[in-house]
């Protein structure tokens, strides 16, 4: 039985032209990235002392998170608690119903896709619009975005066109990346000025300080809050970093990791609120805590959310990100996927081929790939495998078991193979043979052939 | 007399049952290194697809023979990184807190870092002349760090290709991703079969486009997935070991 991300894989894969487009798209930002990260010879070093930090954080996160609140409201900052998604949404709405919003301009967070926001205050009547040109593409296509950096990346240019088209009223059959890009422009422009309140995520939140910093290239959380005096920013709560000056650490790595850029155009500083304004903060768990007391896990809360291990993993550049069906694909995706729903998402570790370039790749080095293959035990553990998978297994393991069942079911595999007809033994149920051709069958096994040598040579 | 040294020969199941002249050509070259091979046959297999599919129960047992079986021997050797890596890197969970286990695994050596780091080897004799993609089995370079990896920022090196750059007459492809994974992946060939064959025919191509006549790598698990495309599409580029190389076989 194929799992749900190998069925739609698949069907990516089956328009042959697309998936190797995106395959390439991606891979020119893990080319960028590589050549950003190739001149930096402090790279390794930067990339260690990213982990070490997050590593001390995490140890206290508790404490750390108590003196960014109190830091926070220091500053004129509200800060207020999420256990969850639900609260998470309820908390946004009522700070949003009590200052009688309808219009919100939203500036990219997984963390509120994660929480699935857009819904839940569409379903209360207020309007939200994501500002993040990709965001806007996809929401308006009324799709989950594919990626965490690039959330539009599976459309080209065409498809965008067509989009526009539909929504923005732009001319049918338009596809040039300029004239697309300004239509947005002029459009979210509108919506910027109409907006009674912004929402951002948060990149990094700094205990000491009880500040916080977005990043963005396209200047769009600083506009959506600079217009509207109700900002609201929402994070997980493993966003902490103790020190202003760690800042420095996670900042070089980050743009480089993601893009390929030194840095993002905008990297906005939020200390309290503006003047006159009001600023909130959301702190949320959403399974945090759960992942944290793990001690096999706990290292994938390092997360900066960058993307740089989808952009290099070689499965999700050619299956696409909704193949995942989760807020994050892509190997990140693949253990926090399990963690918050193990039965749902226990296909979703097996959609690797254990190349570990995700764990080379991460800039806050996550051991991805350990831990895909952690979760696939676990899942084994959970009984949550598949009988097409445990039963073989089982039958190969009581073979393996036993050295002259082996030798001897190889023995007869050897002899029989050959004279089963290609008819046959390419069948339906073959998946290796469906593009691939079996290895030609020797004669003798090495272990037969050996044994034959070492009687010779006596 | 001078004692030679002794290593066990660890032969992956699929080269035992599948690609014999693989585990023969690992017999002659270290023979020739002036090392003493004994192939214990109590072997079967590491178990590592039983672990990777996550049926780590089934895969217990396995690992506990191949200790047993493997513990006596000064030096282990096996012609594939995967295996290798197996033993080295993931059978911990099996000997929780185990000193002897601990010990053991740093004795057990994937071929050519047996060549390079253990017995200093500098140079194979021998010629080999034709065009080579060294295709950079993952397992082998991520986990056993055979060679720099190109995520990372450090010094390059890669202990396959210096053991083969000896050879006279031999040339190297150059690639556009020089270690992009194959897609073979243990189970996943089959269990993610388009994505898998995909990976497979993007490093044919790319192989091809650089001029590869001799595809080869240090595990045969990925030269048999992609051997397999080779074959189905009729190409004309061979696949070979890197043992069979460095043992003078001709194409």
């Amino acid at each position: 039985m194929p799992t749900p991300h190998a069925v739609r894989a698949a069907r990516f894969v089956a328009d042959s032209d697309r998936a190797h487009w995106h395959d390439q798209a991606l891979w020119f930002v893990r080319v960028k990235r590589d050549r950003m990260a190739q001149s930096l010879p402090e790279w390794e070093a930067l990339r260690e002392t990213a982990a070490g930090i997050k590593a001390h954080t995490l140890s206290r996160l508790g404490d750390f998170l108590e003196q960014f609140e109190e830091r926070a409201i220091a500053l004129g900052a509200r800060v207020h608690w999420a256990r969850d998604a639900a609260e998470h949404n309820a908390i946004v709405l009522s700070i949003l119903e009590s200052h009688d919003v309808k219009k919100v301009v939203k500036s990219k967070s997984m963390l509120t896709e994660e929480c699935h926001l857009n819904p839940f205050l569409e379903r209360h009547e207020i309007e939200v619009v994501d500002t993040d040109l990709g965001e806007r593409i996809v929401q308006l296509a009324g799709e989950p975005p594919s990626h965490i950096v690039l959330p539009a990346i599976h459309k080209k240019k065409e498809d965008v066109g067509e989009i526009f088209h539909r929504f923005l009223k732009t001319e049918a059959g338009a596809s040039d990346p300029k004239y697309l890009t300004e239509a947005a422009r002029q459009h979210l422009r509108e919506k910027f000025l109409a907006s009674d309140a912004g929402i951002t995520g948060v990149n990094f939140a700094v205990a000491e300080t009880g500040g916080f910093v977005v990043c963005t290239n396209e200047g769009n959380a600083d506009l959506g809050v600079s217009l509207p005096k109700l900002h609201i920013a929402c994070m997980g709560i493993e966003k902490l970093i103790p020190r202003a000056a760690d800042l420095g650490v996670f900042l070089r790595l980050l743009a480089r990791s993601a893009t390929g850029q030194p840095i993002t155009t905008y990297s906005s500083h939020f200390h309290g609120p503006a003047a006159g304004g009001e600023l909130h903060i959301v702190l949320v768990d959403n399974g945090r805590s759960k992942i944290l007391e793990s001690e096999e896990f706990r290292r994938s809360l390092n997360c900066i959310r960058c993307g740089a291990c989808m952009n290099t993993c070689p499965v999700y550049r050619r299956s696409g990100g909704h193949s995942y069906d989760a807020t994050v694909p892509g190997p990140i995706g693949s253990i926090l996927g399990p963690a918050r729903d193990a039965k749902k998402y226990a296909g979703l570790p097996h959609a690797c081929s254990l190349c570990g370039s995700c764990t080379d790749v991460c800039p806050v080095k996550i051991d991805l790939h350990y831990q895909l293959l952690t979760w696939r035990g676990e899942i084994g553990r959970r009984g949550l495998l598949p009988w097409s998978k445990t039963i073989p297994m089982k039958l190969l393991a009581f073979v393996l078991k036993r050295p002259w069942l082996y030798a001897l079911a190889g023995r007869i595999a050897r002899r029989v193979l050959p004279l089963v007809p290609r008819w046959l033994l390419y069948n339906r149920l073959n998946d290796w043979g469906r593009q691939r051709e079996l290895p030609q069958i020797p004669k003798h096994s090495f272990r037969e052939i050996y044994e034959r040598r070492q009687r010779q040579s006596q | 007399m001078i004692e030679r040294m002794q290593v066990g020969l660890f032969i992956p199941c699929y080269i035992d049952q599948f690609y014999p002249q693989v585990g023969l050509a690992t017999v002659e070259v270290l023979e020739r290194q002036g090392v003493e091979v004994d192939f214990p046959a109590a072997q079967t297999c590491c178990g590592q697809p039983l672990a990777n599919t996550g049926c780590l129960e089934d895969a217990r047992p396995l690992a506990r023979n191949f200790f047993n079986i493997f513990q006596k021997y000064e030096y282990v050797v096996c012609p594939s990184g995967s295996c290798t890596a197996m033993v080295r890197h993931h059978y911990e969970q099996f000997f929780p807190g185990d000193h002897d286990f601990e010990e053991f695994s740093h004795r057990v050596f994937e071929l050519c870092e047996f060549l390079t780091d253990v017995l200093h080897v500098e140079r194979i004799d021998g010629k080999f002349p034709h065009r080579v993609g060294l295709h950079q089995s993952c397992h082998g370079l991520r986990e056993l760090r055979l060679a720099k990896s190109s995520e990372l920022v450090a010094e390059s090196f890669n202990k396959a290709q210096k053991l083969l750059g000896s050879l006279e007459g031999i040339e190297f492809s150059e690639l556009t991703r020089s270690d992009e994974c194959c897609g073979f992946g243990g189970t996943f060939a089959v269990a993610e079969e388009a994505v898998s064959c995909m990976m497979g025919r993007d490093r044919i191509f790319d192989h091809e486009r650089a001029g590869t006549q001799v595809l080869t790598a240090l595990d045969m698990s990925c030269l048999m997935h992609l051997d397999g495309l080779l074959r189905r599409d009729k190409k004309t580029m061979r696949v070979m070991h890197v043992a069979e190389i460095l043992a003078g076989r001709e194409v």
